[in-house]
């Protein structure tokens, strides 16, 4: 295994897990977008738009693809490296389970953790002149998430020859979520939710865009594996001695 | 007792070899350098903060950037 290819092969499974996403996100996420565009028209005097850009065809289609299989290739590619670092140092892990877990820990970290403390929001919902705050808050609390799950790890790492893996991972889950639980508890609250949007609109838009993330994460955790395995019994078939 | 002398199969004696981490570092640089520049083109230019003048990239990526959670407008 080298540095390089894993990372290639991060980038390619990213592309794949950015197309299934995207699949999720047309079927379940573009209805609550509509809805919540057809609340922000309703709500805004007839002549007041700004001439419109890109359609909202090109928006739901080609735009939303590109942004999801983009976004997707990216994290792929993150995701290869935090596994190259991983594999090999979780105790005698082999390839699948080192993955499965390495994108279970991202899921947690950079999406689950922040979407409960801010949620994202539909169009209509969010004040533009806050916009500047609000995304300098996002990307403060994903850089706290990840170090808490890049420490917790260490932390676990550490204390797993003393308290056993069991433990050690017990104790490293509880000082993950005490810190994520601080920052959240710390960080200044964001409520731009206009007092008559549809509930049920925001609440399906939440978990349709929870949902996309879980399918890109997902799909990263399972196909890296299974391609990584699959190279190691190659390699380990033409080449008979292991190192 | 003779299954314990025997010689381990292959797949018993494999332990994950961990990857240096000098070897890794500059497709770690590499890596990151370029994920960071897809995220911010996807999740926030013509946002927050605007290299390239206008509103085409904002609304191009709009569906992609609210669903993805980045915050939008």
């Amino acid at each position: 295994m080298s540095a390089r290819s894993l990372l290639v092969r991060g980038m390619l499974v990213g592309l794949a897990a950015g197309v299934l996403a995207y699949l999720f996100a047309t079927v379940f996420g573009e209805p609550p977008v509509d809805a919540a565009i057809a609340f922000e028209d309703a709500h805004t005097t007839s002549g007041d738009h700004d001439p419109e850009l890109v359609s909202r065809t090109i928006q739901s289609t080609i735009g939303l693809a590109t942004a999801v299989v983009v976004y997707g290739a990216a994290l792929g590619g993150l995701f290869a490296l935090a596994l190259a670092v991983a594999y090999g140092r979780l105790g005698r892990l082999p390839a699948r389970p080192t993955a499965l877990l390495v994108a279970a820990a991202g899921f947690v970290a950079v999406e689950l953790a922040p979407f409960l403390t801010y949620p994202p929001n539909p169009p209509a919902v969010g004040n533009p002149e806050t916009i500047g705050r609000r995304t300098a808050l996002h990307f403060t609390l994903i850089a706290i998430t990840v170090a808490a799950a890049v420490g917790a790890t260490l932390l676990g790492r550490n204390l797993a020859a003393r308290l056993g893996t069991w433990n050690a991972v017990l104790v490293a889950a509880g000082a993950f979520v005490a810190v994520v639980a601080a920052a959240a508890a710390l960080l200044p609250a964001v409520n731009e939710v206009p007092a008559d949007f549809p509930a049920t609109v925001l609440w399906r838009f939440r978990l349709a865009s929870l949902g996309t993330q879980l399918v890109l994460w997902t799909t990263l955790g399972l196909l890296f594996g299974a391609l990584t395995d699959r190279s190691q019994r190659r390699a380990r078939t033409t080449q008979p001695t292991v190192a | 007792m003779a299954e314990a002398t025997a010689l381990p199969t292959p797949a018993a004696t494999l332990v994950p070899a961990p990857i240096p981490l000098r070897q890794l570092l500059p497709w770690a640089v590499f890596g990151l350098l370029l994920a960071a520049l897809a995220i911010y083109f996807v999740g926030a230019e013509q946002g927050a903060t605007s290299l390239i003048g206008g509103h085409w990239v904002h609304e191009f990526t709009h569906d992609g950037r609210h669903l993805l959670g980045f915050p939008c407008h």
